[in-house]
């Protein structure tokens, strides 16, 4: 091949990969395009039917009342109460969880004693649907914050039990055996080999975790409480408004998509040694 | 090693792996092990690392028995194993870590140990962004960090491509021909075999046993490519491959 057809063809290659990059860019803003077209076709066909007199807006509201119903609420600041009380049960409900979670996770995978022990147990109270102790919980801790913390604490620990339990017994053995010929004792393996192999199952649990904390204190809320989105949209609901229902259902929808964001570019940052980071 | 024998138990049933090996390797010396697969080579090495004792028999290094694992003695496998959130720095520098050294010492000697494995400019390079050689090399750099008398290698070229197992090899000999350490090397490349070691074991079908040892006679320092079309490589070659033919048909 003669210099001058290599240099071509390079050419070409850096060509492609241009065309290439160009086309992707414009298939990406083409989706985001058609996505905010679904947005305002819904919402438009919405509006259309409520105010057509096809469906009173009394049962289903309709988009402009709810865009007034949160500028108001947004600009009188009285929402920003109900947002912080939800986000204070739901995070520290998450955290306690998650902490308490990972280190019994942890415990169980390394005392094989411990989890054939408590391992009916674990699961027992893991297949009841713990949303169903939720009036106990406000029996016992009050109508307050607390007893929705608690609500919050008992769906995330087991969700991070169980995927570190099963992040560190999945960790590959020959990573074991060579750390151990390398000279690891027990605690150096469990810090330096199990714990950082456990950190993607950890996450995904973290996720879910998240998700469940938000679920706890919102449905601690519904149930009784005196502020939370979860209030609003029981006292709404109360009054036969359902704008102020659908309001407090975006703020909630908005609120769980930025968590999740902040969560995936959390574990992209600490898992950049990963090939990919598949899915979701 | 003295009359080394094991046996898994495989569903209820003993199954025999090793009869009655004996085997005594010289400081310095370097041994390769060929054989049929499953013929017990890997079980060996993992007694002699120390990974599970032998169900009769001993192992000795220097007069004194292998209880449990010995920082001594460094093991390498097919599988580069490399902790996958570590850099190669990292890797590398991860024996003196457990071992307790100083963050600047073991950084150092990682450092060096990458440059003479050829890997100079991917200290920062996570295992997913190497080539198979390259983990591999790693890997060696790895296990030499802890600076070991005994290296056990099992099929350590054994997963790579032709070409890359010839540079590997190539290297492994002139790294090893520096500071002469004790090598076990297991492998079923009988050329690997007759190539870089002094003395070859032929192990039987399983249980395995020693078949047949033969001491080489090839001059060092030897190139793994340039001794390989001479008479006397060519002589050695069919012999041992006429006793493990036998083996390898043997054992299906």
């Amino acid at each position: 091949m003669s210099p001058v057809s290599v240099a071509a063809e390079a050419g070409a290659i850096e060509a492609r990969a241009r065309h290439r990059k160009r086309a992707r860019r414009q298939e990406q803003s083409r989706t985001n395009l058609w996505r905010l077209g679904v947005l305002v076709a819904f919402a438009g066909a919405w509006e259309g039917a409520t105010r057509g007199g096809l469906i009173n807006p009394f049962w289903v509201s309709n988009p402009s009342l709810i865009a007034a119903d949160l500028w108001k609420a947004f600009t009188s600041g009285s929402v920003f109460l109900h947002i912080g009380v939800t986000l204070y049960e739901a995070f520290l409900g998450f955290v306690t969880g998650a902490v308490a979670g990972i280190l019994s996770g942890f415990a169980l995978a390394r005392w094989d004693r411990l989890s054939r022990v408590l391992d009916p147990y674990v699961t027992a109270l893991n297949s009841l649907p713990r949303v169903a102790l939720a009036p106990l919980f406000i029996l016992w801790f009050g109508i307050g914050v607390t007893s929705k913390v608690i609500l919050a604490f008992s769906l995330v620990v087991f969700i991070l039990l169980v995927n570190t339990y099963a992040g560190a017994k999945n960790v590959d053995q020959d990573l074991v055996i060579i750390s151990r010929l390398l000279g690891a004792n027990r605690r150096q393996l469990t810090a330096k080999v199990i714990l950082p192999s456990s950190i993607p199952w950890i996450f995904a649990g973290l996720r879910l975790g998240l998700a469940y904390a938000l679920i706890g204190a919102v449905v601690g809320e519904v149930i009784v409480a005196q502020a939370g989105l979860g209030f609003l949209i029981s006292h709404s609901a109360g009054v036969f408004n359902t704008t102020g229902v659908f309001s407090a259902l975006i703020i909630l929808m908005v609120i769980a998509m930025l968590l999740n964001e902040l969560m995936k570019a959390t574990e992209r940052k600490l898992l950049r040694w990963r090939p990919q980071i598949p899915g979701i | 090693m003295e009359s080394l024998s094991h046996a898994f138990d495989i569903d209820g049933r003993t199954v025999p792996v090793l009869a009655d090996v004996s085997l005594d390797v010289a400081e310095g010396e370097f041994l390769a092990i060929v054989g049929p697969s499953g013929c017990g080579k890997s079980t060996l090495l993992n007694i002699v690392s120390g990974l599970f004792p032998p169900t009769t028999g001993r192992v000795t290094v220097d007069g004194a028995p292998v209880e449990g694992i010995n920082p001594r003695i460094g093991y390498m496998f097919a599988r580069d194993a490399l902790l996958p959130w570590r850099t190669s720095l990292a890797n590398v520098a991860f024996g003196p870590e457990l071992a307790g050294e100083p963050a600047d010492r073991r950084e150092a000697k990682a450092r060096d140990l990458l440059r003479l494995t050829g890997l100079a400019g991917f200290e920062g390079s996570y295992p997913s962004q190497l080539s198979q050689g390259m983990r591999q090399r790693v890997s060696l750099a790895r296990t030499l960090a802890r600076n070991p008398d005994i290296l056990l290698m099992d099929e350590p070229f054994g997963a790579l491509d032709a070409q890359t197992k010839l540079v590997l090899e190539e290297e492994f000999l002139r790294i090893w021909e520096r500071d002469r350490k004790t090598v076990i090397f297991v492998t079923h490349d009988l050329f690997e075999a007759i190539a870089m070691a002094d003395r070859v074991a032929v192990f039987s079908a399983r249980p395995g046993r020693i078949k047949s040892l033969v001491a080489l006679d090839l001059p060092r320092p030897r190139s793994v490519t340039a001794g390989r079309f001479g008479p006397r490589f060519q002589d050695l070659y069919d012999r041992l491959w006429d006793d493990l033919r036998y083996e390898v048909v043997a054992a299906g």
